[in-house]
């Protein structure tokens, strides 16, 4: 491993030989811009899924025995398979004139991996509310949705804020893993390979885009600490005071 | 038994129309809870079927605070589930102000109370107070107002903005109890309100509660292992007995307005004693006499 030094000032130096290239700095910033929104996507996709599959598996039992299995299974496939099948998948569509985009085929598979741990755990939370509020919220013959909006949802919050944190690492993981396997260009997934092929005659090189993904799963990390604080009057009683 | 005092009502008269409707047809003679031939028989597994209550006729009149005591497993709690329409009976009839258990609790004719207090941490007090009245769509301003006032009731005011987690177990009933009178109902249903609560505060809060039933004039059914507090608080005990469960007695309790000293008269250790003794079995006063308002 070249020197830290070394790595550093790779950062300040031109990508490729070609005349007027720009810095490292600024390829590997591109990238990982690339990925954060990729990733953002995948992620909220997959929260969205996750909180749809848990509210439906905690309003019918049939849902949950009929769900969670494959639920569980899907978390079993493994990525590299999958990649291509998405892009095969995603090609075949066409929706007007929108045409499907390779960073498309990334944000999904990203959001297969991150709706995993919502979806469990979003249903552990949705299911945590002892019997007596559940009858209390009869009580005042509140609807469904109400005690899912008033009683369901904020009780799950203490499951979902550890779920979100895995997902959004799940996210970043899938979304640069993914950008490998599609072949997809313009992440820092695509640059860490790129880098690393020349890693013999430029060893500090490879070394950047791998800070650069790490520099990407801190700030997203970071997000879902900041949303997690943004919550926080929902965690239970001694975190108050 | 005494007739039913003029109480104020201060507190009902703010919740809007339909209550005075009801309450004015209560009047008339229709028992704020009747019951009548109830049976409860649950599922239990593949085998067995546990009877939870045989055969149980009662009507409580408005007004009236009556207290259901038995052992363990007496279907008391049960009891009281059916009246609030979270479970129903598997044969007889329960019916709410003169409606069908079902229609009063759409009607939101009843507030409860559980032994948990089941607040809810990530509301403040205040607005804990104001969960059922938001769920019936009043304004924020009214909810609030609404809420505040039932604070001072419960002598809680300066803890609107606290976190339940920040009271301790009594402060958290008296919440759990304004909660039950927020849409000013006409029937409070209690399943042990003052189970986990120590033996001092048990008793600060009784009073209270003795007081707000009179405040409110709202009909009381309260679920109680204690034998005192049962004495105390009303004006009729039910005593019920396990296996199956039923309604063995009737003690009809008249110790007028209850103060501290009530705990202390002779009156009140005779109807412990009397309580006592129908809990063992010892002597059974008519449960023939228990019938629809008849002395009333």
């Amino acid at each position: 491993m070249p020197h830290v030094w070394e790595i550093l000032r790779r950062f300040g130096r031109p990508e490729t030989a070609a005349p007027g290239a720009d810095s490292v700095a600024v390829a590997v910033l591109d990238g990982v811009w690339f990925t954060f929104r990729v990733a953002m996507v995948g992620l909220v996709l997959g929260v969205a899924v996750g909180l749809l599959l848990a509210v439906l598996m905690q309003r019918s039992r049939l849902a949950e025995r009929g769900l969670l299995p494959y639920v569980v299974l899907s978390q079993t496939v493994p990525l590299v398979a999958l990649a291509p099948l998405v892009v095969g998948w995603g090609g075949r569509l066409r929706i007007g004139d929108a045409t499907w985009q390779p960073w498309m085929s990334v944000a999904v598979i990203a959001a297969y991996l991150a709706f995993f741990p919502v979806a469990v755990g979003a249903l552990r939370g949705l299911q945590s509310p002892s019997a007596h509020a559940v009858e209390l919220m009869r009580s005042y013959s509140a609807s469904w949705w109400q005690s899912l909006l008033r009683l369901r949802l904020p009780a799950s919050v203490p499951y979902l804020v550890p779920a979100l944190r895995l997902a959004a690492a799940s996210a970043v993981i899938g979304a640069i893993v993914a950008e490998i396997s599609t072949g997809t260009r313009g992440g820092i997934g695509r640059l860490v390979i790129e880098y690393s092929r020349e890693a013999t005659a430029d060893p500090a090189k490879v070394y950047t885009a791998f800070l650069g993904a790490a520099a990407l799963g801190l700030v997203v990390a970071g997000m879902v600490a900041l949303v997690d604080l943004l919550l926080s009057r929902y965690r239970p009683a001694e975190a108050h005071s | 038994m005494t007739a039913p005092t003029p109480r104020r009502s201060w507190l009902n008269q703010r919740v809007g129309r339909s209550q005075n409707v009801d309450s004015a047809k209560i009047d008339d003679g229709t028992p704020a809870v009747e019951l009548v031939a109830v049976d409860k028989v649950f599922a239990a597994g593949r085998t067995g079927e546990v009877t939870a209550l045989v055969g149980v006729d009662l009507a409580v009149a408005p007004g009236e605070f009556v207290t259901f005591i038995g052992p363990s497993g007496c279907g008391k709690s049960t009891l009281l589930r059916l009246v609030a329409d979270l479970t129903e009976p598997t044969a007889g009839t329960v019916r709410v102000n003169g409606k069908t258990a079902r229609q009063a609790r759409l009607d939101q004719d009843y507030g409860i109370a559980f032994q948990q207090s089941g607040l809810m941490d990530w509301r403040t007090v205040v607005r804990n107070i104001e969960l059922p009245l938001e769920l019936r769509g009043w304004d924020r301003r009214r909810r609030r107002d609404r809420a505040r006032e039932l604070l001072e009731l419960v002598g809680l005011p300066e803890f609107a903005d606290h976190r339940p987690g920040e009271l301790s177990g009594g402060m958290q009933q008296r919440v759990a109890i304004a909660r039950a009178l927020a849409t000013g109902p006409r029937l409070l249903l209690m399943d042990e309100p003052f189970g986990a609560l120590d033996e001092m505060t048990r008793e600060r809060l009784q009073a209270e509660l003795a007081r707000i039933a009179a405040e409110t004039g709202a009909t009381v059914a309260f679920v109680t292992h204690s034998i005192p507090e049962a004495v105390y608080l009303s004006q009729r005990v039910v005593v019920m007995s396990a296996r199956p469960g039923r309604v063995s007695a009737v003690v009809d309790v008249d110790l007028g307005v209850r103060t501290e000293d009530t705990r202390e008269a002779p009156e009140f250790f005779a109807k412990v004693t009397e309580v006592r003794e129908a809990l063992r079995g010892r002597r059974s006063p008519s449960v023939a006499a228990f019938g629809a308002g008849e002395e009333r």
